[in-house]
């Protein structure tokens, strides 16, 4: 068999502008989404686990006798959590794998974008996560018997949307400044992983802190995503909750608006120093 | 006048690298690549021939739009390289020997139509395409095979196959049978011959320091050798000047004291180099003329060392390599060669 014949059908035309912009998104995402099919090891490692430390304060929090919303709380604080691993580990480190494994100087010389490179690992992973954010919920509201009372689904839904899209936003900007900052990636995903429990409120409403600390904890987009969500779907929500729901929903979308433009700039100065200096491309395998 | 697949007129890149702890401050100054120019004609295999180090996998960067020069200009498909890299990067691909990309977790059939994807070509066709590519190099039987599970020898058929999936205008190959095995390497140069057999408008750089390898494939090779371009002409021209000179191999006993450079004070010889091999040495001679071999054997018979075979060969592109360089190519690899990575 010749090389003409193998390549028949090599002069149909190659999708290039949005239509490329989509197949990368696509085509990016798909090892995320597969990977989880392939790799049933999340089953433990991403459900199982975060379920010990969900269980830890729902007892801790029944035996001091704290209203019962707090066990609901705490079960959509730990499903969350699998949204916050996610964009730590496999969005803001991810251009630093690529680079290791000689992959980012293919997304680079391709002639796709690199921003749809970065859409289809959010895309994919949130998607991921997403599976691994319902199955927590599931086992939590089933073995805690958690009630929940949802007071308006579309905002409920715009929430989730906002506070995905902003902190996805978050993830694809670190990972150029992950690239760029560091050698050793894993370091600040390690440094940043426990602190943001804490700030974010993952375990107990922000509002228990003084009201700068959550407001600079509200930076990161899934403090005030998780506290709109638990004011709208727990009766006493709005007493514990941060801020009004209307103004944690302004805020998200100015977040996303930062983040997504902050990504965008960042990626285009990676790129850049990328080929003005030569090392970021350079796999160190 | 058609115009080139790939052009570069005084080209240069230098790297400037940070110092040790103690001289952290203080910034060296690397010259990869300085003064190159190249034409490289549509259709042609081209062939960049050099030892590790020498500058060719700086060029490939350049001309790959992920490196910027520091001097120079380079156009590869008629398009300038930094001024207009969104138009050259939908006409080129690239392949590097020993690189680990895709993932793992994929099999080889999805990498593949992951990467044909970042370059807009249809799934349908992408599918078809790889099929056949990947019978074309023996890897068919292994399509639903995750690319974790491959040997380094299938995994690089693999990357072979999604440089050419795309069809490029002009494909780089950075040291594509690195690693290979005789029967592997055969496929892929066979893949190479008959892809730009196929398009008249084909063209392929490859970059290499198996001389045979580019002796057998490449239409034109440049000899390059820290980061200049000594030489560039077909392998029968390259080696037409050395037809004239006599080139012999002569095994030896231990060589007791003797050396390169003594032999080399000897009128006729024009270059000697010396390799220790089992129980003795290999001494290749280039020598002006044949008459020249007598002087030789008469120093070898001084200092008591002993003929165990005497050979006289055709010139290789290794012999225009030692012409132009005064060393072997792997005695120049020996040396500290300047760090491409830095």
């Amino acid at each position: 068999m010749k090389a003409n014949d193998l390549l028949a059908g090599s002069t149909s035309e190659k999708s290039t502008g949005w239509r490329l912009f989509l197949k990368t998104i696509v085509a990016r995402s798909y090892p995320r989404v597969i990977g989880m099919q392939r790799e049933k090891s999340w089953m433990f490692f991403d459900v199982f686990l975060p379920m010990l430390a969900v269980a830890a304060y729902v007892y801790v929090y029944r035996a001091i006798g704290a209203p019962e919303e707090y066990v609901g709380f705490v079960v959509i604080g730990g499903a969350m959590t699998a949204f916050w691993m996610n964009v730590l580990w496999s969005m803001s480190s991810q251009l630093y794998w690529e680079k290791e494994q000689g992959n980012l100087a293919l997304y680079i010389m391709a002639p796709n974008s690199m921003m749809a490179i970065l859409l289809g690992m959010a895309v994919g992973g949130l998607f991921a996560t997403a599976l691994r954010a319902v199955a927590i919920i599931a086992l939590g509201s089933l073995m805690f018997h958690v009630q929940y009372t949802v007071t308006s689904f579309t905002s409920l839904l715009l929430v989730f949307l906002l506070a995905m899209t902003a902190l996805y936003g978050m993830g694809m900007m670190s990972a150029s400044l992950f690239l760029l900052l560091s050698r050793e990636a894993w370091h600040i995903s390690n440094l940043a992983q426990e602190p943001i429990y804490l700030v974010s409120g993952f375990y107990f409403p922000i509002k228990s802190f003084n009201f700068w600390v959550a407001a600079a904890a509200s930076i990161i987009p899934l403090t005030l995503g998780l506290d709109a969500m638990r004011q709208l779907i727990f009766p006493s929500g709005a007493l514990l909750g941060f801020l009004n729901v209307t103004v944690e929903i302004t805020v998200l979308i100015i977040l996303c608006a930062v983040f997504l433009t902050g990504a965008k700039y960042l990626l285009d100065y990676m790129e850049r120093l990328a080929i003005r200096e030569g090392r970021i491309t350079e796999s160190r395998r | 006048m058609p115009p080139y697949a790939i052009e570069t007129s005084d080209l240069g890149r230098i790297y400037k690298i940070r110092g040790n702890k103690k001289e952290k401050k203080i910034r060296k100054e690397l010259i990869a690549l300085e003064n190159v120019n190249l034409n490289v004609e549509r259709g042609e295999l081209f062939g960049l021939l050099g030892p590790n180090g020498a500058g060719k996998t700086t060029l490939i960067k350049i001309l790959t739009t992920l490196l910027a020069p520091t001097s120079g200009w380079a156009r590869v498909a008629t398009h300038d390289v930094i001024k207009n890299p969104e138009l050259v990067r939908p006409r080129i691909n690239m392949v590097s020997g020993g690189e680990s990309s895709g993932y793992g977790l994929l099999t080889v059939r999805e990498n593949l139509w992951m990467f044909s994807q970042f370059y807009g070509l249809p799934s349908k066709e992408a599918n078809e395409r790889i099929v056949n590519l990947l019978k074309m190099v023996g890897l068919e039987d292994r399509i639903h095979t995750k690319s974790s599970d491959l040997s380094t020898g299938l995994r690089q058929k693999m990357n072979i196959v999604r440089g050419f999936l795309t069809d490029p205008e002009v494909l780089f190959l950075d040291e594509p049978t690195l690693g290979l095995d005789v029967g592997a390497s055969r496929d892929v140069r066979k893949l190479i011959r008959d892809w730009l057999d196929a398009g008249d408008s084909r063209t392929l750089l490859l970059t290499t320091h198996y001389m045979v390898e580019a002796e057998e494939l490449c239409d034109r090779v440049a000899i390059i050798n820290k980061g200049r371009v000594l030489a560039c002409d077909t392998p029968a021209n390259l080696k037409r000047d050395l037809q004239r000179d006599a080139i012999f191999e002569i095994e030896t006993s231990q060589l007791n004291g003797l050396n390169g450079p003594l032999i080399e004070s000897l009128p006729e010889v024009k270059k000697a180099a010396l390799t220790e091999i089992e129980g003795g040495a290999k001494l290749e001679l280039i020598l002006v003329n044949e008459s020249g071999l007598g002087s030789v054997i008469n120093m070898l018979t001084q200092k008591q060392v002993k003929v165990m075979r005497l050979s006289k060969r055709e010139p290789t592109l290794e012999d225009v390599f030692m012409e132009l360089v005064g060393q072997k190519m792997e005695d120049v690899e020996k040396e500290e060669a300047p760090d491409e990575s830095q």
